[in-house]
């Protein structure tokens, strides 16, 4: 195929964030710029005071509930399929697999195509629509998880193994560490897959978020505030209580009997890193790709040319060397692992 | 295997005791034989496995993938055994039948030769989860590090059946792996397993603290007393050729001290404190004790250095005579009796204290005769050799502790019940010239506060944190700031691991000093001249 331009200057990365000359716009910036085609709603890629916000209404609204509804001078509910145009540049959504609004933005121009897939993940995940691969000449990676350690299992395995702690010790209160949108519901929702059904108690970050996907027809079940007018500390035996992981070091959590800390993370799989966290009970559940998701994703998206954007950069750079694929790091800034 | 991957997944990062034990009984409780014999065998170390070096681990991870990955991993993690069971690649298109149990990775490994070990190794790794893996690998490269003691696993076997651990000690040294007739008599399957081995452990009698006020009830004449010793107490069995040195939880540490082990050349079961020195000249002190603990092996110079001798305290048997129902007086003449026939370099009799009445065995409890001596026991005349900890016939009357006023510097979260308050502090001591003193950490202390001190600290803590290092905060402590602790603690030890240069035994917080200003807390000098008393 012919290629009028080059891949660089479809988008190349700036301090603010990637940015697309041709069309004039920034994908996921970091700082205030005029527009914005955001991904997902986790806050280090979804900020507010741009000009304008190009979304998936989940998205749009995730952002409405974090940030209140004047995020944004003005913005536009992006339709997963859908093609846009943009002073001349092509921009599809499609989705990503990573949380609820998630989407990967293609961006095509004069026969070139480049996917930005955000953040991703190839686990089913029933409080999103699942990864699309889509056929690319350049594949934008995230790395969170760019390493040959990182192997997540199957989540139902994971939550199996939090209910029989439950049973095992049921004269103790069981602390999910999660972050407050995507992981948080995702859990709930395992909980309630595995047949789970007494009541869930959220921490007040969570609510507004789990209300939404509640809202959007994703049965969490019935969730309680686990406030201490709610009852006292028996009340809290038995129970399994998810809040932001933050929590569990305040004093917050003095409220229930003898904890059980877990969290909810693809960081778990490194018992050196659940022993530093006090984590009792490691769920190595994670809304970033493992391994080997990561590579065989790039390998089913066909690109010739793989950028990753943050993470561990240097081991996936490295296999794709190996396995004869152009390849080079970002080094976008300003990305922390938020979701996981 | 992968029951007994899961368990030692959540033993390492369960730090209650408690927790710990359900754990524990539940997967003796879910698990059949032989897998939760073996299971118990690998964590009391009674499971025996050629070992796999580091280097041939290594050497069989980089033929199955890039090294630089390899390398970028390694680094990232830190530990071999982790790393390897995460990265090792599944073989293509296997996809094993059944995991392989906990018995059949054992027998494959037992069954080993030398040569085949390593490829016996990787077929395991090719069939195993990661979990599982990880397990495989810490059964053949030694030491699984979940911080459970043998006794813990004998005492989650005690609840298992709701037998006495002493029951379980008993019989400990009589079985083997994989413990099918101990299971079946826990669960009431069968009888009491009846050991025909020779040289048993027999579970050693214990004391109690004397309370305030217990001594005003007691008659002195019903009581001898003798010096505590603050050595490692032992037993030492011999019968019919087989010579048996015993912790006092049962564990078997004849190698340790085999220069003792040596000269245990009769027919008895006595019971003592291990020490070293010569007992006809001088006794060391705890740093020369020091000297014999916790090392693999134990060199020449070292045992001639440092030599390991008994001083006994009891007979328990003597010539086949079970002596322990006798009362204390009668075993303790036989005992002085025996004595005299041993090798006087290695043997000898704890000394007797003579008193008449409380306030004189006081002032002697509170100037002892040597520096090992942390105390004295009291033990009725008539009482019989009872095992555990029978509350009346023995006392123990401790040496009050030594205090220092110490600087709170760091604080570290606790677990459970714990999680959510700073409750593990590090403490230090002023160094340093005047004019320019500096805290040097001395220690560290978890528990001597009630629950609301607890709660002070924690505030204290949260309100006065300069830095933190994920669960560790760094609390403000100057010559201005900073909160004094009184710590209580039962002795000093060298250490070259500390930059203090000193390590306390048994330290822990007697009272918090919110009056005194920092600048008043102790100096290193105080610790360095307790150290060369």
């Amino acid at each position: 195929m012919f290629k009028a331009m080059r891949a660089s200057d479809l988008l190349k990365p700036r301090p603010e964030g990637l940015y697309c000359p041709p069309g004039d716009f920034f994908i996921d910036p970091v700082r205030p710029v005029g527009r914005a085609l955001i991904t997902h709603g986790h806050s280090d890629h979804a900020r507010s005071g741009h000009g304008s916000v190009l979304a998936t209404q989940q998205t749009l609204d995730i952002m409405g509930l974090r940030y209140g509804e004047d995020f944004a001078e003005t913005t536009q509910a992006a339709v997963i399929g859908e093609t846009i145009d943009i002073n001349g540049v092509s921009v599809t959504f499609h989705p990503a697999g990573h949380v609820l609004g998630s989407a990967q933005i293609v961006v095509e121009h004069q026969g070139l195509r480049i996917v930005a897939s955000g953040d991703y993940k190839r686990q089913k995940d029933a409080t999103c629509l699942p990864f699309e691969p889509v056929p690319c000449d350049v594949f934008i990676t995230e790395a969170t998880f760019g390493l040959p350690v990182f192997r997540h299992p199957p989540d139902h395995e994971e939550i199996a193994r939090l209910l029989k702690s439950a049973t095992q010790f049921p004269e103790r209160s069981h602390l999910i560490g999660a972050y407050a949108l995507g992981k948080a519901q995702r859990v709930m929702r395992l909980l309630r897959e595995a047949g789970y059904d007494r009541p869930i108690y959220i921490h007040g970050a969570l609510a507004k978020l789990s209300e939404y996907y509640q809202r959007q027809g994703i049965d969490l079940g019935q969730l309680e505030p686990a406030t201490v007018e709610s009852g006292g500390k028996a009340d809290f035996e038995g129970a399994i209580v998810v809040g932001p992981p933050a929590a569990f070091a305040d004093r917050w959590a003095r409220r229930f009997p003898d904890p059980i800390a877990c969290f909810a993370s693809g960081w778990m799989r490194i018992r050196q890193r659940a022993k530093q966290g006090g984590v009792e009970l490691p769920l190595i559940i994670s809304d970033h790709a493992d391994w080997d998701e990561l590579i065989a994703t790039i390998k089913e998206t066909g690109a010739e040319e793989v950028w990753v954007t943050h993470g561990r950069e240097e081991a996936l750079v490295r296999w794709c060397e190996l396995e004869g694929i152009a390849a080079r790091p970002l080094h976008l800034v300003g990305y922390e692992d938020e979701g996981d | 295997m992968n029951r007994f991957a899961e368990l030692l997944d959540r033993l390492v990062l369960t730090p209650s005791r408690n927790g710990k034990l359900t754990l524990l009984t539940d997967y003796f409780r879910s698990v059949e034989d032989p897998d939760r014999g073996l299971a118990l065998a690998a964590i009391t170390g009674d499971l025996s496995i050629a070992a796999v070096k580091p280097a041939m681990l290594r050497a069989l991870v980089v033929e199955r993938m890039d090294p630089v990955l390899f390398g970028y991993s390694y680094d990232y993690v830190g530990d071999l055994a982790e790393t390897v069971s995460l990265v090792w690649p599944q073989p293509a298109g296997h996809i094993p039948n059944h995991a392989p149990t906990l018995a059949e990775v054992v027998g494959k490994l037992q069954a080993a030769s030398r040569s085949d070990g390593p490829q016996v190794l990787a077929r395991l790794l090719d069939s195993a989860s990661i979990s599982a893996r990880f397990a495989i690998i810490k059964l053949v490269t030694g030491g699984l590090r979940i911080g459970v003691s043998a006794r813990l696993a004998k005492q989650a076997l005690a609840d298992l059946g709701q037998v006495d651990v002493v029951e379980i000690e008993e019989l400990w040294h009589g079985l083997t792996p994989p413990y099918t007739a101990l299971f079946a008599w826990l669960e009431g399957r069968a009888e009491k397993p009846r050991s025909a081995a020779l040289a048993l452990f027999r579970p050693v009698m214990l004391s109690n603290a004397v309370d305030d006020g217990d001594l005003e009830k007691l008659e002195p004449a019903d009581y001898a007393a003798e010096w505590k010793w603050d050595g490692i107490r032992v037993q030492a069995v011999c019968e019919g050729g087989i010579r048996r040195l015993y912790s006092r939880t049962g564990d078997d540490v004849s190698g340790a001290f085999p220069d003792l082990a040596a000269t245990m050349d009769f027919e008895a079961a006595l019971d003592g404190e291990l020490l070293v020195g010569d007992p006809r000249e001088a006794t060391g002190t705890f740093s020369d004790l020091q000297q014999r603990l916790n090392r693999k092996s134990v060199s020449p110079k070292i045992q001639q250095q440092y030599p390991a001798f008994m001083r006994c305290y009891d007979a328990l048997q003597i010539n086949g005579e079970d002596l322990r129902s006798l009362p204390f007086a009668e075993r303790r003449t036989r005992l002085g009796a025996f004595v005299q026939t041993l090798d006087p370099s290695r043997f000898d009799l704890s000394p007797l204290v003579e008193f008449s009445d409380w306030e004189t065995l006081e002032r002697l409890r509170q100037a002892p005769p040597h520096p090992i001596i942390e105390g004295v026991m009291l033990k009725r005349w008539d009482s019989p050799y009872l095992a555990g900890r029978p509350k009346g016939p023995w006392f123990k009357w401790k040496r009050d502790p030594h205090t220092i006023d110490a600087v709170l510097m760091y604080a570290q979260r606790g677990h459970g019940k714990r999680s959510s308050f700073y409750s593990d502090y590090t403490f230090g001591v002023w160094s340093g010239p005047e004019g320019s003193e500096e805290l040097v950490p001395v220690g560290k202390a978890y528990f001597g506060f009630t629950d609301e001190e607890l709660r002070q600290i924690d505030k204290y803590v949260r309100d006065h944190t300069i830095e933190r290092f994920g669960p560790v905060r760094s609390v403000r402590a100057d010559r201005k700031n900073g909160l004094v602790l009184e710590v209580a603690f039962e002795g000093l030890n060298r250490s070259t691991r500390h930059k203090s240069g000193v390590a306390m035994r048994f330290p822990r917080i007697s009272r918090l000093r919110w009056d005194k200003p920092a600048a008043e807390a102790d100096r290193i000098e105080t610790l360095q001249a307790l150290l060369d008393s």
